[in-house]
């Protein structure tokens, strides 16, 4: 890189310095969560499969998973077939299914139980922050890199906020070459001016990322084993190289797309699932061979699991709870968590039994450290992390 | 890119602020408010004022010309409302339901579903159109402001109402009273079918009060937090009971049967209210006043109300029984908003950048939905506020995110044609001999929206002196494209001694363009 033509400017010397120095300072390598958004809604109860409940296959008659191709995981219940890229994880005991996750009052629209999620907020509240910025609020943070989390998808909500310096990319070329297209502006003065202030600073955390990412990324090596889908496997790609350029972020965060399925359900969805549990369980191998996976948990989420009992087109309509995956190299594998009971329903949908913020709340504690319970009055943490 | 090495011919910098200012000191005649008055009047109050407006405004009197701009606002829009406008609510949902059968139908055959048109997205997105469309064309572009004002106070969104033309006529209440009575328009507003729907008024009976409207009403439409207790939500929520619309038109109706006519405490004061009573309530209480003019400032002065200011516009506004536009009039002509200090102080929305960008070009952009996406892209999408509270505006505009994309939508607006290339480029995963056939690949949602913004295929930044200006900028000397296009002296600098078409783009991809 020409880094006259890009510094060049009142604020060039002390930039590069700054980021130097920066640079300098990595300790312990950190401790990362990767969130993966299952968006529109992935479909729990054909995802962790109850299948030895009679109720099953009458709420799921002609969509059910039959018995003899589920990946059974207990007497009772048991994984998708297309998830069986992730059994070598679950022998491995680093990788954790956590059951029945929603929240009281579910909201059925995608934006507003995402959003719910992503602020975790109780279903009658409205907040703008995400989950994670909330977390950190008053915990200083290593100023590091010059990004603190950085997202491959483009809803930056969990990690919105002013406490987190998060970039939304969808490739870092393009990133690179955009941030090139604007000086940095350290140093700049605003004559007074806010809005000038707020631009400036935000220019100048543009910059900052760039030149924390430009470097490391050049340098840092490629992942072992190639990702498989064009799409999920490109986020997870930059996110491994991210992680193995030991990038100081505390979260990277990944979505896959499609999982509102009203109709026709089952060869999306197993697509889908195939394209999630392929790309996951590489990135578990590549990660362990970069000797990474024990600073990495990946959570997956959805904005809500579907209706219990499929409807008239071979598909299901939004519904509440579903289950959750959590991996990592100090993931507690196995069931977390209880299944909710088909014979309960409450209109038709599955009652939680996990409230998703007491998982929010686990990862804030083992990944980060720090406590944050997200107004739920009695948060219990599930021992999903060993330390 | 933009970076010339004679410094001497660049603004910024000492001498060259004191060059871009004593040009209009000079041109002042006794009466006239001067070029660069007349930009911020309009940066505040139009779309990406176009040197013409500003020229023909600057030669007369500042109170003058606010009293001319406040005099006859249009109350309808100029462009023809869509045709399902009066469609009913019944008849919509039938539709719907239709599609989504016909859809299912279709499974995974995709040729076969991509003919079926589900109306309420359809209508959805004609809506957002007819309105990018009003605010291009509209030779009253406060009007459109204020309407979008309204929509961002009184908010209700696409996504949860689901029913388009009482989103079209909520528009149109917001219109006719952008500048009429706030009064006239929060009466109006709670007897909105789309706001009923959108908060819950239509579910709201005696034997379970829904309190969302009511909760809302208090905090967001009219007092603010902190001016009220629980209890006022809940007995607000019992007043306003029976409001509701009628399911086969929508349109709003009175179930009186579903009223609690019962006694209820609000306020301090107790009656067998009805929902007129508890807005009357509101509309004595001084903090209504506060928090509309506290919002109003924050749009149109600056980031950091004044607090006496506040309380003095309120009293005018309130003792002047919520007429808007001697309050709007009082605000344009406070020294605040005069003071040259705040001139570039506030941060343009998205709506602001687009259409205000593309008015500037003079750009023909017969469809809208370009240009919609693009508006998504960067968080403002017309009728679908984030959520009750509206779009929190100001700063919040611009993130590490967004500020790449405004800049990315700027490049394909003044250069359709060509990529900028990356000096020294570090490749990522490898060479990539076709950039742009990647990305056109990989581009998500936003990209792809820049992709087909229907732009016409000119370079202004390359082109040199070829590059043809649209109608809009033709003839106007390099000094005033720059003074009219940026409300403050360039960050990155802008070479004069440039053809005019390179120096548009660089004003535009300048970050002050980013400021009004």
């Amino acid at each position: 890189m020409d880094r006259r033509n890009f510094l060049l400017g009142a604020g060039a010397v002390s930039v590069a310095l700054a980021s130097r120095a920066a640079l300098a300072d990595t300790g312990a390598p950190p401790r990362v969560l990767l969130l993966v958004e299952l968006k529109g809604g992935n479909d729990g109860l054909n995802t962790l499969i109850p299948y030895a409940d009679p109720k099953y296959r009458e709420l799921r008659p002609s969509i059910g998973v039959a018995r003899d191709s589920v990946l059974q995981l207990d007497e009772k219940v048991g994984l998708h077939h297309k998830l069986e890229p992730l059994m070598e994880a679950w022998k491995a005991r680093d990788f954790a299914v956590v059951q029945g996750v929603g929240y009281p009052y579910p909201n059925r629209s995608h934006f507003r139980s995402i959003e719910i999620w992503d602020t975790a907020s109780a279903s009658s509240q409205t907040l703008s922050e995400g989950w994670v910025a909330q977390a950190f609020k008053g915990v200083p943070l290593p100023r590091g890199a010059g990004v603190d989390s950085i997202v491959i998808d483009t809803n930056a909500l969990p990690v919105t906020g002013p406490e987190l310096r998060t970039i939304v990319m969808q490739d870092a070329e393009n990133f690179l070459r955009a941030a090139q297209g604007l000086r940095d502006s350290a140093g700049m003065r605003d004559s007074g001016n806010p809005a000038l202030r707020h631009l400036l600073d935000v220019r100048h955390e543009v910059n900052a990322a760039a030149a924390g990412l430009r470097d490391r990324l050049h340098d840092g090596a490629s992942p072992a084993f190639a990702y498989q889908d064009p799409g999920f496997g490109r986020q997870l790609d930059l996110a491994t190289r991210i992680l193995m350029a030991k990038v100081p972020v505390i979260a990277i965060k990944v979505a896959l797309n499609g999982f509102d399925t009203h109709a026709n359900q089952v060869p999306t969805q197993e697509r889908l699932l195939g394209i999630l549990a392929t790309d996951l369980a590489i990135l578990r191998r590549n990660l362990i061979a970069a000797d990474l996976w024990k600073n990495v948990t990946v959570l997956t989420y959805s904005e809500f699991g579907r209706r219990a009992r499929q409807n008239a087109s071979g598909g299901t309509d939004h519904g509440t709870a579903a289950p959750h995956f959590v991996m990592g190299g100090r993931v507690r594998g196995g069931l977390h968590g209880t299944y909710p009971s088909l014979a309960d329903l409450q209109d038709g949908d599955l009652r939680y039994s996990v409230d998703f913020r007491t998982v929010f709340s686990t990862m804030a504690q083992g990944c980060w450290g720090v406590r944050a319970d997200f107004g739920v009055r009695q948060p219990h943490r599930l021992d999903l992390l060993s330390t | 890119m933009m970076i010339r090495l004679d410094r001497r011919r660049f603004l910024g910098g000492a001498a060259s602020i004191a060059g871009f200012l004593s040009l209009p000191l000079a041109a002042r005649a006794s009466q006239s408010m001067g070029f660069d008055e007349a930009r911020h009047l309009l940066s505040r109050t139009a779309f990406g004022p176009i040197p013409a407006d500003i020229q023909s405004l600057s030669g007369i009197d500042y109170a003058t010309a606010v009293d001319r701009m406040l005099a006859n606002p249009r109350r309808a829009a100029v462009t023809p409302a869509p045709s399902w406008v009066n469609e009913g609510l019944k008849s919509v949902r039938e539709e719907q339901r239709e599609a989504v059968e016909k859809l299912r139908a279709a499974g995974t055959d995709k040729k076969q579903a991509a003919g079926i048109r589900r109306p309420i997205q359809e209508q959805g997105r004609e809506l957002r159109n007819w309105w990018v469309e009003e605010m291009l064309v509209t030779d009253q572009p406060l009007v459109e402001r204020m309407t979008l004002f309204w929509h961002n106070h009184f908010t209700s969104s696409m996504q949860k109402v689901r029913f388009a033309p009482a989103l079209y006529h909520q528009n149109a209440l917001f219109r006719r009273e952008a500048l009429g009575n706030f009064a006239t328009l929060l009466k109006a507003v709670a007897r909105d079918p789309a706001m009923l729907i959108y908060l819950d008024g239509v579910r709201s009976v005696a034997r379970q009060p829904n309190e969302n409207f009511g909760r809302e009403l208090l905090e967001l439409f009219t007092l603010g937090e902190g001016h009220y207790a629980e209890a006022d939500i809940k007995a607000a929520a019992r007043a306003f009971t029976g409001w509701s619309i009628d399911p086969a038109t929508g349109a709003f109706a009175d179930h009186v049967r579903q009223h609690d006519g019962g006694e209820k405490t609000f306020l301090g004061q107790t009656g067998r209210f009805g929902g007129e009573d508890i807005i009357a309530i509101l509309l004595r209480n001084p903090h209504t006043a506060e928090t509309i003019v506290r919002k109003l400032w924050l749009e149109f002065v600056s980031l950091r109300p004044d607090p006496d200011e506040v309380k003095r516009l309120a009293a005018v506004f309130r003792t002047g029984g919520y007429e808007i536009k001697p309050l709007m009039r009082a605000m344009f002509l406070s020294s605040a908003f005069r003071d040259p200090a705040n001139r570039g102080g506030l941060i343009k929305s998205p709506v602001d950048l687009i259409v205000g960008t593309v008015r500037v070009l003079g750009l023909p952009v017969p469809d809208k939905t370009g240009l919609v996406r693009m508006m998504q892209g960067l968080g403002q999408l017309p009728f679908d506020p984030p959520n009750v509270k509206g779009w929190t505006g100001g700063e919040t505009w611009i993130s590490t995110y967004t500020l790449l994309l405004r800049q990315q939508f700027l490049r394909r607006m003044v250069e359709a044609t060509t990529v900028a290339s990356m000096d020294g480029g570090m490749a990522m995963g490898g060479g990539r001999p076709n950039r742009r056939a990647d990305r056109k690949q990989q581009a998500p949602a936003d990209g792809a929206a820049m992709q087909q913004l229907p732009v016409e295929g000119r370079s202004l930044r390359n082109a040199g002196e070829t590059a043809r200006l649209g109608p809009t900028l033709t003839g106007v000397d390099q000094e005033a494209l720059v003074r009219a296009l940026l409300p403050r002296q360039p960050i990155d600098g802008v070479d004069l001694a440039a053809a005019p078409g390179t120096v548009v783009a660089s004003a535009m991809l300048d970050s002050a363009y980013q400021l009004k």
